[in-house]
């Protein structure tokens, strides 16, 4: 409460936070709400034609909810690692931390890639965002499915990109750097993802700039503010996994 | 600072005990999706409860609401709230729909 102002030395200048916290993490939490309602508008429109189409797609298999179980033990996992690698920020455990915080990014890279290779199985299979082969009359099941899990692998995305920037500063750049040259020369140029890794190159790029523009120590504060991002990626897919992959399950 | 500090440090062994939750409340909605239990709408029902189950778990313990101020935490139950709203309103409304034989 008031010890934010003592913290400052400039106690009784300013009145305790409504919130009974520090502003960034206010900020964060605001930020939060407004993405909750994005991706409930997103979640909505897939699950309402979803329950109103007759015929809807149910494209999953085995192999599909396989991957996508393992995707969702990746991300909960991670929220683990996040929240053990918060711990040892409050500890001030500076290595600790940034071991925990790799491992958060390692699950959350692992499904980004698992998640990737899903996209491109369906792609081969011949869905579009406009078509899909296995429910002709029911066109926008591609549209809805790829700007919702599209929309979250972003997040993901921008979020293995934050923990980087936290953990490793400006070291985290010519690895971004890496990871994006690699990515982009190895993926063929027939697969999306040829050019999705281009965000990668604008991360390194808006990361390069917040890093040298304006560079400082991220302390215990910036690490929880950072898990906070990555449990509300987490929570997403907890809803994205029930609703589009279990409600769509083929059972043979 | 020195409040949120002292009320997590002991709580390393309950952040296992969540994560294991978690993953046992997942394995539940496979196998529940797998076997075919319910009809579809009842299937709906049963994932979406366990589903808030689930993030109930995430934000409470994971994202240390359950230990923030009550001012904080009414200000985020709006987007809840407002999404249950929705949900209560677009659901029966889709489901209306498919009994309306709109194709």
């Amino acid at each position: 409460m008031s010890d934010v102002a003592v913290q400052h030395g400039i106690a009784g200048a300013y009145e305790p936070s409504l919130f009974g916290t520090y502003s960034k993490k206010i900020g964060m939490w605001l930020f939060l709400l407004s993405d909750t309602l994005t991706f409930g508008a997103l979640l909505f429109a897939y699950s309402y034609g979803r329950i109103s189409t007759p015929g809807w797609p149910t494209p999953f298999g085995k192999e599909s909810i396989t991957n996508a179980t393992i995707m969702t033990a990746c991300l909960l996992s991670s929220s683990l690692t996040m929240v053990l690698g918060v711990l040892a920020a409050r500890r001030g455990d500076r290595s600790w931390t940034r071991n925990w915080i790799l491992a958060t990014m390692f699950f959350g890279a692992a499904f980004i890639v698992l998640h990737g290779m899903e996209w491109t199985n369906l792609i081969h299979e011949g869905m579009t965002p406009f078509t899909n082969p296995w429910a002709p009359n029911v066109p926008q099941f591609g549209g809805t499915f790829f700007t919702l899990t599209g929309m979250h692998m972003l997040h993901v995305t921008i979020g293995v990109i934050y923990l980087g920037v936290i953990a490793l500063r400006k070291k985290f750049l010519p690895i971004l750097l890496g990871i994006w040259l690699i990515a982009w020369l190895t993926i063929p140029s027939n697969n999306v993802f040829h050019y999705g890794v281009h965000t990668l190159l604008v991360g390194c790029i808006v990361a390069a700039a917040i890093l040298f523009l304006k560079p400082k120590d991220y302390d215990s504060h910036d690490v929880e503010v950072a898990g906070l991002y990555w449990h509300f990626v987490d929570l997403v897919w907890m809803f994205i996994f029930p609703l589009v992959y279990l409600m769509s399950t083929k059972v043979v | 600072m020195h409040n949120v500090a002292t009320t997590h440090d002991e709580g390393k062994g309950q952040y296992f005990w969540v994560w294991g939750a978690l993953l046992i409340l997942t394995a539940v909605e496979v196998m529940l999706a797998y076997r075919q239990v319910f009809q579809p709408l009842r299937m709906l029902e049963v994932l979406m409860v366990l589903s808030v189950i689930k993030s109930a778990l995430i934000i409470g313990y994971f994202m240390h609401l359950k230990y923030e101020n009550p001012a904080m935490k009414w200000v985020l139950m709006i987007a809840v709230v407002t999404c249950l709203c929705l949900m209560f309103i677009f659901f029966p409304d889709a489901f209306r729909i498919v009994h309306l034989g709109v194709r």
